[in-house]
């Protein structure tokens, strides 16, 4: 059984503690119930479960620490896997950067775990794989999709008194439609901690539209183009903008968050005033976790505030070498972006574009330039002209090289945010967003 | 006595396990106890008939002890040591014409007949919906073997000490040299798999690989600029010898460029020109967009091969099986089956291999029991060629696996992942230099830097990380902000000569990924400095 309560998660974790001959020892302990199904050519292609459950050990000797893991869990294995990592400690090298165990935490209590998706079955998996190839089939488009689920619990304890225990359901599906001739691809997504808010139906009609419209696409001259990114396609520049708003690659001068003469851009404006970003792991369209890597309790942070860097992100050796509170600096974001919007469906933005492109999806993103922060990708699964506030064709892919800065600094009009992959992003207009060239891929 | 059994500490989100930030030192319980062959073949047995007697008409079980290590530093500290050990058994299965998948770390013959009871169930109740029979290519069974990589050295025996000292001393170099910042890691791979299937195949197999890397970092604080030079080292299916610096694998710099490596690697040597080459690379020149003629050391160039070639040819995408993650391919089966597919200049050459010494693809046999092989994936440019599982051959009317079965980790399905995709060095006498002698106007580009390319693979952008102009025939200095872009097929219809085999040397990525759950595999391309002529070169220097 890999999903424990929280006694006998506690249990565990206290019988591993009282085995420890260390100066500090943390333990954490995780389970999962995992299943995913896989469709390509409108057919299953492979799928598989699993049911996991693991411990680790974390045994430290002044600053020297070393780590054990593993998923036996009578009382002889958990004292070898203490013993262990007292073995380790005792052989690595001192860490000068060793921070002391944190002390216990006052953890929020965002709620993601829904029995829904506990519950969910290889049956009611192929039934929703079911509905997304025949919603395909239908219309002469061939599926391939994904969709995974899990049940997990994890919890933390160290010789200091810390405790702590959460659980969480996730679900994601998304699928690529294309029409048979190869000539038209769409895609959408959706991803929810309540399995029993899951059409794949309904995902798979969006894609399925975008592949039928985009049929026939005509080439128009790369260049500087007004954008209209659609969530699934402006969450990833996002993400990367976040997830590089770090504390101490700044102040060493490596950032794009760096200024000349050892200076930095933290409490400038750096893009349009009204972009707004954070993170909060209470958001109920998107609960977050309790703690984050280092076991500090994670609350909202607010990272752009009116367009201003409000906050970059403090590993705890970092807020303690710059004289920071380490339970105020925030630890460095990895995703789960929460940007502001409007009440705007997308629909009504496009309308309000006189000349651009309506981008459904962009990949293959990679960092060209981490001074600037320039990433080039490429288009994909629907790209389409828009003029005087009407889609009037498809168009061929672009590649793209541009900064999330620089494309914050252009925005025209945000929309209403819409959950993809696992953040909160608005549908964004942007001018002036550059496409550097052509692709031939449908 | 009682096995133990670990799970990697690889997690991710809520369900990772926490470990400190600043060190991540595992221990692996069972390093010292691995299971005899004996005792796999018998568990094995007890997989496959449980899954034939619940009515599976195939069945393979793979029975993993996959160790990991790796060393990180910066400057002078040790950020981290990690060591994982993992052990466990995955076990897949045809019923009623569909896969199952099912996977343990309980290695008892009760709890991996259970797991193979699971693989069933699930293969049946995906049949449902299965609307294509899986067909296996026929594979005769090879009774009882093993296949080693061919090391001198376990990296995994060696004192942890011998890796950070190491470490610390490129990071010396590379400070000494002029570097403000510098990150050195040391990553090791053995994978210990036994393979058995209802064919009648027993094959246990040992298998190492070695990655060293670094980052080197200059930053000018008068201007607030920064510029990086990372190593040029290729990861390696080798042992740690591979870390020798053995002076008979070096390749001379061209001009005032860098030393390049083949067999070996020299990491100081190495980190002490990367400071140096950082600190250029500040103040060099900003390349001035337009068309070049393209100089490209097998440093570089592989990650285009890979990218280009090696991704574009997987049968798999070109059938549409990776069609809602990687892609799709435009080398379609229409342009294989013409015959007469220019997908590049007649003097290109590309062959699949999974034989070459050295390389991180070598191994005796696939994971799916086909003994590897090497075959030509593009013949004097003419596309002929894919890189085939048993349960795609029949597709495209062939009795035959190419060998290209592979899984990361003994819970993972294996699937068609790319085995080593090399470009032919060129058959007449032709060293690098010799090579650039030729060029008028044009950009040397050595080690592998930024990599884009579509869903269908025609349109990429790479980087890199040092560019060197060519005028006239003569490396001019270092350039910087410098990418290129180009379309496949025209790209590989400009090859316009290829250095000889003096000059091959094999790239490659360790962490290459694809599949859905994300899966990585380790592989290697050969080449000899090839060139391109009048490619799209970009600027990519702004302004925030």
């Amino acid at each position: 059984m890999s999903l424990l309560s929280e006694s006998e998660a506690r249990a565990i974790l206290q019988k591993t503690l009282s085995f420890s001959k260390a100066d500090e020892c943390q333990v954490s302990l995780s389970g999962a119930r995992a299943g995913n199904l896989r469709f390509a050519r409108n057919t299953v292609s492979t799928s598989g479960g699993s049911d996991t459950l693991s411990l680790a050990v974390t045994s430290s000797l002044g600053r020297k620490s070393g780590a054990a893991t593993i998923n036996e869990f009578d009382d002889a294995s958990l004292e070898r896997a203490v013993r262990s990592a007292e073995e380790l400690a005792r052989l690595s090298p001192e860490n000068p950067e060793f921070m002391p165990a944190i002390g216990p935490q006052t953890y929020l209590e965002p709620q993601a775990h829904f029995e829904a998706t506990a519950k969910v079955t290889q049956e009611d998996r192929v039934r929703w794989a079911a509905a997304s190839i025949g919603h395909c089939k239908e219309r002469k488009l061939t599926a391939a999709g994904y969709l995974s689920d899990s049940a997990r619990f994890s919890a933390l304890a160290n010789s200091k008194g810390l405790f702590g225990y959460q659980r969480r359901t996730d679900i994601d599906f998304s699928v690529t439609t294309r029409t048979e001739d190869g000539r038209g691809s769409g895609y959408a997504l959706a991803d929810f901690n309540d399995a029993s808010r899951l059409d794949a139906g309904g995902v798979t009609a969006i894609a399925a539209r975008k592949a039928l419209q985009s049929r026939e696409a005509r080439a128009i001259e790369p260049g500087k183009y007004t954008v209209i990114l659609e969530p699934s396609a402006g969450v990833t520049l996002v993400n990367l903008m976040l997830n590089a708003m770090n504390a101490r690659l700044t102040d060493e001068g490596r950032s794009f968050l760096s200024k000349a003469g050892g200076a930095s851009r933290v409490g400038e404006k750096i893009v349009d005033e009204r972009v707004n970003l954070w993170t909060d792991p209470m958001n109920a369209e998107l609960p977050g976790n309790k703690w984050g890597s280092d076991g500090r309790a994670q609350r909202r942070t607010d990272w752009i505030q009116g367009g201003v860097v409000k906050n970059v992100g403090y590993t705890r050796f970092w807020a303690k070498q710059q004289g920071r509170d380490e339970n105020a600096a925030p630890p460095p974001a990895f995703g789960r972006s929460i940007m502001g919007g409007t009440d705007t469906p997308l629909d009504a933005l496009i309308k309000g574009v006189k000349r651009g492109v309506l981008v459904t999806r962009l990949w293959y993103i990679r960092a060209v330039d981490p001074q600037t922060l320039l990433y080039t990708g490429l288009t994909r699964d629907g790209t389409f002209f828009v003029e005087n506030g009407e889609i009037k064709f498809p168009v061929k892919n672009f590649r793209f090289n541009e900064s999330p800065v620089i494309m914050l600094n252009n925005l025209e009009a945000l929309g209403r945010p819409q959950r993809v992959e696992n953040s909160l992003i608005p549908p964004m207009v942007l001018r002036d967003f550059t496409f550097s060239s052509l692709s031939d891929a449908v | 006595m009682k096995r133990r059994h670990f799970l990697q500490t690889t997690g991710l989100a809520t369900g990772s396990l926490l470990l400190p930030q600043w060190t991540r030192a595992a221990a692996a319980l069972a390093a010292k106890d691995p299971l005899a062959v004996a005792r796999k073949k018998q568990l094995a047995d007890a997989a496959l008939n449980a899954a034939t007697k619940l009515g599976a008409t195939y069945a393979d079980v793979r029975i993993g002890r996959y160790l990991n290590q790796s060393v990180s530093t910066r400057e002078q500290k040790v950020e981290g040591v990690s060591s994982t050990e993992s052990y466990g058994a995955g076990i897949r299965v045809i019923a009623g014409g569909a896969w199952g998948f099912f996977a343990t770390n309980e290695l008892t013959p009760d709890s991996i007949a259970r797991a193979a009871a699971q693989a069933v169930a699930i293969a049946k109740a995906n049949a449902k919906i299965q609307t294509e029979p899986v067909v296996l290519a026929p594979q005769k069974g090879v009774g009882e073997t093993a296949w080693r990589t061919p090391i001198r050295t376990n990296g995994f025996a060696v004192p942890l000490a011998d890796k950070v000292d190491r470490l610390l001393a490129a990071n010396a170099a590379a400070l000494k040299a002029g570097a403000n910042f510098v990150n050195s890691q040391l990553f090791l791979v053995n994978e210990q798999k036994y393979f058995a299937s209802t064919d009648g195949s027993y094959i246990d197999q040992d298998i190492h690989r070695i990655w060293p890397t670094f980052l080197a970092t200059v930053t000018d604080p008068k201007t607030g600029r920064f510029q990086t030079r990372r190593s040029i080292s290729a990861p390696s299916g080798r042992g740690y010898e591979y870390l020798d610096a053995d002076p008979r694998h070096k390749l001379a710099p061209v001009g005032d460029t860098t030393v390049r490596y083949t067999d070996s690697y020299d990491l100081i040597e190495d980190a002490t020109l990367a400071a140096q080459q950082a600190k250029a690379k500040v103040s060099a020149k900003s390349v001035l967009a337009g068309q070049y003629d393209l100089v490209l050391d097998p440093s570089h160039l592989w990650l285009t091969i890979h990218e280009s070639i090696g991704h574009a040819t997987e049968l798999d995408r070109v059938l549409g099986y990776e069609a809602n993650y990687a892609g799709t391919s435009f080398a379609t089966l229409d342009k294989w089956k013409s015959g007469n597919f220019q997908y590049g200049h007649g003097r290109v050459n590309f062959f699949a291999d999974k034989t070459q010494p050295g390389s991180l693809g070598a191994v005796g046999y696939d994971d799916e029991g086909v003994p590897t092989k090497r075959w030509p994936i593009i013949k004097d440019g003419i596309l002929v060629g894919y890189q085939k599982t048993r349960d795609q051959a029949h597709i495209v009317g062939q009795a035959e696996s190419d060998g290209c079965s592979y899984s990361q980790h003994w819970s993972d399905v294996q699937f068609q992942r790319m085995p080593n995709v090399s470009l032919e060095p060129g058959p007449a006498p032709l060293a690098p230099a010799e090579l650039i002698k030729n060029v008028e106007r044009g950009v040397y580009i050595i080690g592998d830097g930024s990599f884009s390319i579509d869903q269908q693979r025609y349109n990429f952008q790479f980087g890199g990380q040092l560019f060197y102009e060519i005028k006239n025939g003569q490396i001019a200095g270092m350039l910087r902000d410098v990418s290129y872009q180009s379309n496949t097929q025209e790209f590989w219809n400009s090859c316009s000569a290829i250095c000889d085999r003096r000059d091959y040397a094999l790239g490659g990525a360790f962490n290459d990924g694809k599949g859905q759950p994300p899966q990585i595999s380790a592989v290697s391309h050969g080449s000899a400095t090839a060139r391109f002529d009048k490619v799209n070169v970009i600027n990519t220097a702004r302004r925030i």
